[in-house]
C-alpha cells in the first residue's frame, strides 16, 4: 500500500516523523504496513510493541519472515473486531488517501486506540496550487498512477484533512511537516502552503464541528 | 504425574506410552471413560536440558506419529519431510519434536482397532472421542514423559484444530501456536463431505455392525469411496485441472463402460486401493466424528474471542487461497477472534491452486513464513539459534 521510495536500510523520513510520537511500550497498530519498515523502526528506536495488517502477500510474508506480527487483511473489513482503546496508537501512514472508506477507517481507528497518527501527501502544497492555477493540472506528488486509476489516491488538503477530523470528533494534538519540526494545530494554515507532505496526531475528545 | 513407559519397540517399532490406567482412568468429554489409553508418538531432536525447547506437530485425518522419519508398520516415508528435520523450520537441531498417533487413531495409539483388556476388539463400541479428549492425551503424554511446557504447536487441518485445542486446554504452557489450513469449528460442508463417507464405510457389508476385524474382515470397498470422495476436497479445481482435466486412461476414446476411462478416475480409485491397507475404517468414522463436534466458540458461550482471552501465546495462522476444505474464511473469522482478544496474531493467506494439501506440499512462501515466525519466537523465547545464523 506504500508508494514513498523503497529505501531498505535507511530510515525514511516519514518514519521518523511518525516515530516521534510514539513512546517506549506502547503497543502500536500500523494500518497498511507494507513489508514492516516502520514497524522494525518503532520496535528498534522506540522499544515499542508493534501489530500489523497488510493486505499484499508479499508485504505479509516479509513481515511474517522478520518475526512481525502481522495480519493480512484490510481496514474495510478487519478494524470492528478490536475492542475499544486495544492499542495505544494506530498508524496510517500514507495509506488513507488510498482507502474506500476513509471517514469509517478513521472513526475505528480513533475507537481503538488512544492516539491516531496521520500521514498524507498534502495537495495544498503551494506548488500543487501554482501547478493548477498555470497549467491547470492537479501533480501526482509521487504517485505513478494517473487519477483514473483503480485504487486511485484522494488528493485532499492538510485544512481537507482537519475537516474530516472535525467531522469526527476527534482534535488535532500535534502537526509535524515530514522532514520539519513538530508543532500544533495553530500552524495549520502556514503548513498548508508549505508541507508537502504531513504527519497528524489525533485524540478524541473535541466536539463535533457543526 | 509419573507413568512408567510401556515400549512396545518391538516388531512394529512403535513407541507407546500409557496415560490412563483403571486406578487412574481418563474421562471423556462425552462422560464415558476408557480404563487403558496408549498413546504412540515418535520424537526427533534433543530435549534441552531446561526442557524448553519442545514441538508437538499434530498429525491430520490419515496420518500418523511418523511426520519426519518413515513409518516402520507401512513403510511409507516421513509426511513432513520439508517442514521437520535438521535444518528445515521445525529445525531438529534445536527442537525436541514429539508427535503421536491421536486418541481413536490407528497407528498403535488407542482405539476402535485396538483389543481391550479381554482381547475383544473395541470396533464400534469403542467410545466417541472428541478434539478436546486427543489433545487431553497429548498433554497426558507430556506430562508422563516429565515434560511441563511447550515452545510451539503446530498442525494443519485437524491437526491444526488440535492446536488451536492445546492452547486453550493446555493455557500458558504453549508459547507460539501454528494452525495451518484449519478451523475453530468445523463447517457443515465438511460434516457433509464427511457424513458421505461414513456412509460409504458402513453401507460395506464387510462393516458388520462395526465388529469386522473379530470376523477377519475388512470394509474396503466403503473406506476406498470414503477416501476417494474426501480427496477430492483436498485437491482444487485448478490442480485437478492442471493435472488431468479430461484426459483418458491407456485409451484413444471413451469405453462406453464404467471403467475407469478418465485419468482422473484411475488416481481416485489408486488413492482408495492404497488407503485401505494403511488406515482402520472404524478410527476413520470415529476421527471424522470428533472433527464434526469441534465448535471453539460452541465450548466458550458461543464468543470464540473468548476462547482466546488472556492467553499469552503467539499465534500464526496460515490458509491456502484454493483451499475450499478449510476455507480462507475460516481462517479470517479465527484471526480475527484472535485479534479481538488481543493475541499476538499473524495470519497469511498463500496464494497456490494446490488446495488443501498445499500445506503437506512445497510452497516455498509458506517455508520462508513458518522459518521466520518459528525463528521470531525462539529467540523471543531465548532459545538457541539456527545453525549458521
Amino acid at each position: 500500500m506504500k508508494s514513498g521510495p523503497g529505501s531498505s536500510g535507511m530510515r525514511r523520513a516519514d518514519h521518523v516523523a511518525i516515530a516521534q510520537f510514539i513512546e517506549a511500550g506502547d503497543l502500536v497498530l500500523d494500518v497498511g504496513c507494507g513489508d514492516g519498515q516502520l514497524m522494525e523502526l518503532l520496535q528498534t528506536e522506540r522499544r515499542a510493541k508493534t501489530r500489523g495488517l497488510e493486505v499484499e502477500q508479499a508485504g505479509v510474508n516479509r513481515c511474517v519472515a522478520k518475526g512481525l506480527a502481522v495480519v493480512q487483511g484490510n481496514a474495510d473489513d478487519d478494524l470492528p473486531v478490536y475492542p475499544d482503546d486495544a492499542f495505544d496508537a494506530a498508524i496510517l501512514s500514507k495509506t488513507i488517501q488510498e482507502l474506500a472508506r476513509p471517514k469509517f477507517v478513521l472513526d475505528e481507528l480513533a475507537r481503538i486506540a488512544r492516539r491516531v497518527i496521520v500521514s498524507f501527501r498534502n495537495y495544498g502544497h503551494w506548488r500543487v496550487r501554482a501547478s493548477l492555477l498555470t497549467s491547470g493540472r492537479i501533480p501526482s506528488l509521487g504517485s505513478s498512477k494517473a487519477w483514473w486509476s483503480d485504487g486511485a489516491r484522494r488528493p485532499c488538503t492538510a485544512r481537507d484533512m482537519a475537516e474530516l477530523v472535525g467531522e469526527l470528533g476527534l482534535k488535532v494534538t500535534a502537526i509535524a511537516p515530514v522532514g520539519g519540526e513538530k508543532t500544533d494545530a495553530a500552524s495549520l494554515t502556514r503548513l498548508n502552503w508549505t508541507a508537502e507532505e504531513l504527519v497528524f496526531v489525533l485524540e478524541r475528545g473535541a466536539q463535533p464541528t457543526e | 504425574m509419573t507413568s512408567p513407559a510401556r515400549s512396545l519397540s518391538g516388531a512394529d517399532g512403535l513407541k507407546v506410552l500409557s496415560v490412563a490406567t483403571p486406578g487412574r482412568p481418563f474421562q471423556l468429554e462425552s462422560g464415558q471413560v476408557l480404563d487403558h489409553v496408549d498413546i504412540a508418538y515418535e520424537t526427533w531432536g534433543e530435549l534441552s536440558p531446561a526442557r524448553d525447547n519442545v514441538v508437538v506437530v499434530c498429525h491430520a485425518l490419515t496420518l500418523d506419529q511418523f511426520a519426519a522419519s518413515p513409518n516402520p508398520v507401512t513403510g511409507r516415508p516421513a509426511w513432513w519431510p520439508g517442514m521437520v528435520g535438521p535444518g528445515k523450520p521445525i529445525d531438529t537441531n534445536r527442537f525436541h519434536v514429539i508427535a503421536s498417533n491421536v486418541l481413536g487413531g490407528c497407528m498403535g495409539s488407542t482405539g476402535p482397532a485396538s483389543q481391550r483388556p479381554d482381547g475383544r476388539y473395541w470396533g464400534a463400541e469403542f467410545p466417541h472421542v472428541t478434539i478436546g479428549d486427543m489433545v487431553k492425551a497429548q498433554i497426558a503424554l507430556l506430562d508422563a514423559l516429565g515434560i511441563e511446557d511447550v515452545f510451539l504447536v503446530a498442525g494443519g487441518s485437524i491437526g491444526g484444530m488440535q492446536a488451536l485445542e492445546w492452547t486453550v486446554q493446555a493455557r500458558d504452557r504453549v508459547f507460539a501456536a501454528i494452525p495451518i489450513a484449519s478451523a475453530a469449528r468445523q463447517s457443515a460442508q465438511n460434516i457433509g463431505f464427511y457424513e458421505v463417507g461414513r456412509q460409504a464405510i458402513m453401507a460395506d457389508p464387510d462393516w458388520r455392525g462395526g465388529a469386522y476385524l473379530a470376523s477377519g474382515v475388512r470394509p474396503d470397498r466403503g473406506l476406498a469411496v470414503a477416501r476417494m470422495a474426501a480427496h477430492i476436497t483436498y485437491v482444487s479445481e485448478a490442480s485437478l485441472k492442471r493435472k488431468f482435466d479430461r484426459r483418458l486412461q491407456d485409451r484413444q476414446s471413451v469405453s462406453f463402460g464404467f471403467d475407469a476411462d478418465f485419468q482422473i478416475e484411475s488416481y481416485l480409485r489408486h488413492q482408495g486401493q492404497t488407503f485401505v491397507d494403511r488406515f482402520d475404517a472404524n478410527s476413520y468414522l470415529y476421527i471424522t466424528r470428533a472433527m464434526d463436534y469441534f465448535d471453539l466458540a460452541a465450548a466458550h458461550g458461543g464468543v470464540l474471542a473468548n476462547a482466546f482471552r488472556g492467553l499469552k501465546t503467539r499465534f500464526c495462522v496460515f490458509s491456502f487461497s484454493s483451499d475450499w476444505h478449510y476455507t480462507p474464511e475460516e481462517s479470517r473469522n479465527l484471526v480475527r477472534a484472535l485479534n479481538a482478544a488481543g493475541c499476538e496474531t499473524s495470519y497469511l493467506s498463500i496464494d497456490t491452486d494446490k488446495g488443501h494439501d498445499a500445506f503437506l506440499l512445497d510452497e516455498p512462501e509458506f517455508d520462508a513464513a513458518m522459518t521466520g515466525f518459528i525463528d521470531a519466537a525462539a529467540e523471543a523465547r531465548g532459545l538457541k539459534r539456527r545453525d549458521g545464523a
